[in-house]
């Protein structure tokens, strides 16, 4: 059980957040297809998760102390490799960013289900029947 | 929160992609017209798109903006018909500089990334009707 109730929902409140920022940040790419030398952007959602999420890696103890993440909340956009180059230097694959945003948004679903089950157990401990 | 950004983007992907099949339309529709001189031929419109930060230090929401529609400057066909009333003095008439093909597949593309477009808004809308569910 855990002490707060900041923490109730765990990473998922986290993951939630960063999933709606990369579905945005999908959702651009597709708007911009056909847009000449635009470079299409992703986030490791991975490596931002670790980085929104204080409690893992070095602990900052000290006004002093460099943020450990590096990036001080903003995320860190990545261009996307395309797998066949374009004539107007665009490096948009639609089919792509398509898959990944239907990806993603299981994902949040996902994360949806998790924090809707968290409030369930709780509603039930709390109403205890 | 910036679910409600994606709508500003999709929305802004669509008015483009809208204004390019708008363009495509007046190329096909004015495929066969004639002139009487080059510079009165119909040349061919094109949209140029362009990617919109909404902040400069913050390239999270790209939309796209047509910020210009040029003509296709290729010259434009001429051909000898001398009985025609649109014919010049030398017996020719100007015929656009559209290529119907490119029109066509130009056309076929814009329809694409619309329809990908309003899907990225369906899905949206979902994951935000769900998120407005959480806890029921």
């Amino acid at each position: 059980m855990t002490n707060g109730l900041d923490n109730i929902f765990g990473v998922h409140a986290q993951a939630l957040r960063l999933r709606a920022k990369r579905a945005e940040l999908l959702a651009a790419n597709i708007a911009n297809a056909d847009t000449p030398n635009f470079k299409a952007r992703d986030i490791d959602f991975k490596a931002a998760l670790k980085d929104a999420n204080p409690k893992e890696g070095i602990a900052k103890t000290h006004v002093g102390h460099i943020n450990p993440g590096g990036s001080q909340g903003k995320l860190n956009l990545l261009y996307r490799i395309p797998v066949q180059s374009n004539i107007d230097g665009n490096t948009v694959d639609l089919h792509r960013e398509s898959a990944e945003f239907s990806e993603n948004a299981l994902h949040y679903d996902a994360s949806l289900n998790f924090i809707n089950s968290r409030i369930r157990s709780l509603m039930s401990a709390l109403k205890g029947d | 929160m910036s679910l409600f950004e994606i709508f500003n983007v999709a929305g802004s992907g669509m008015s483009a992609q809208t204004v390019r099949m708008t363009t495509t339309a007046s190329n096909l529709s004015n495929a066969d017209t004639v002139a009487n001189s080059e510079a009165e031929a119909y040349h061919g419109l094109h949209p140029v798109f362009q990617t919109q930060y909404k902040k400069a230090n913050d390239q999270i929401s790209a939309s796209v903006q047509v910020t210009d529609i040029v003509e296709n400057q290729t010259p434009s066909r001429k051909q000898y018909q001398p009985s025609h009333p649109m014919a010049d003095k030398e017996g020719y008439v100007y015929l656009s500089n559209v290529n119907v093909i490119e029109s066509m597949t130009d056309m076929i593309s814009a329809s694409r990334s619309f329809e990908m477009n309003a899907r990225v808004m369906n899905m949206t809308k979902q994951m935000m009707q769900r998120t407005l569910d959480m806890g029921k």
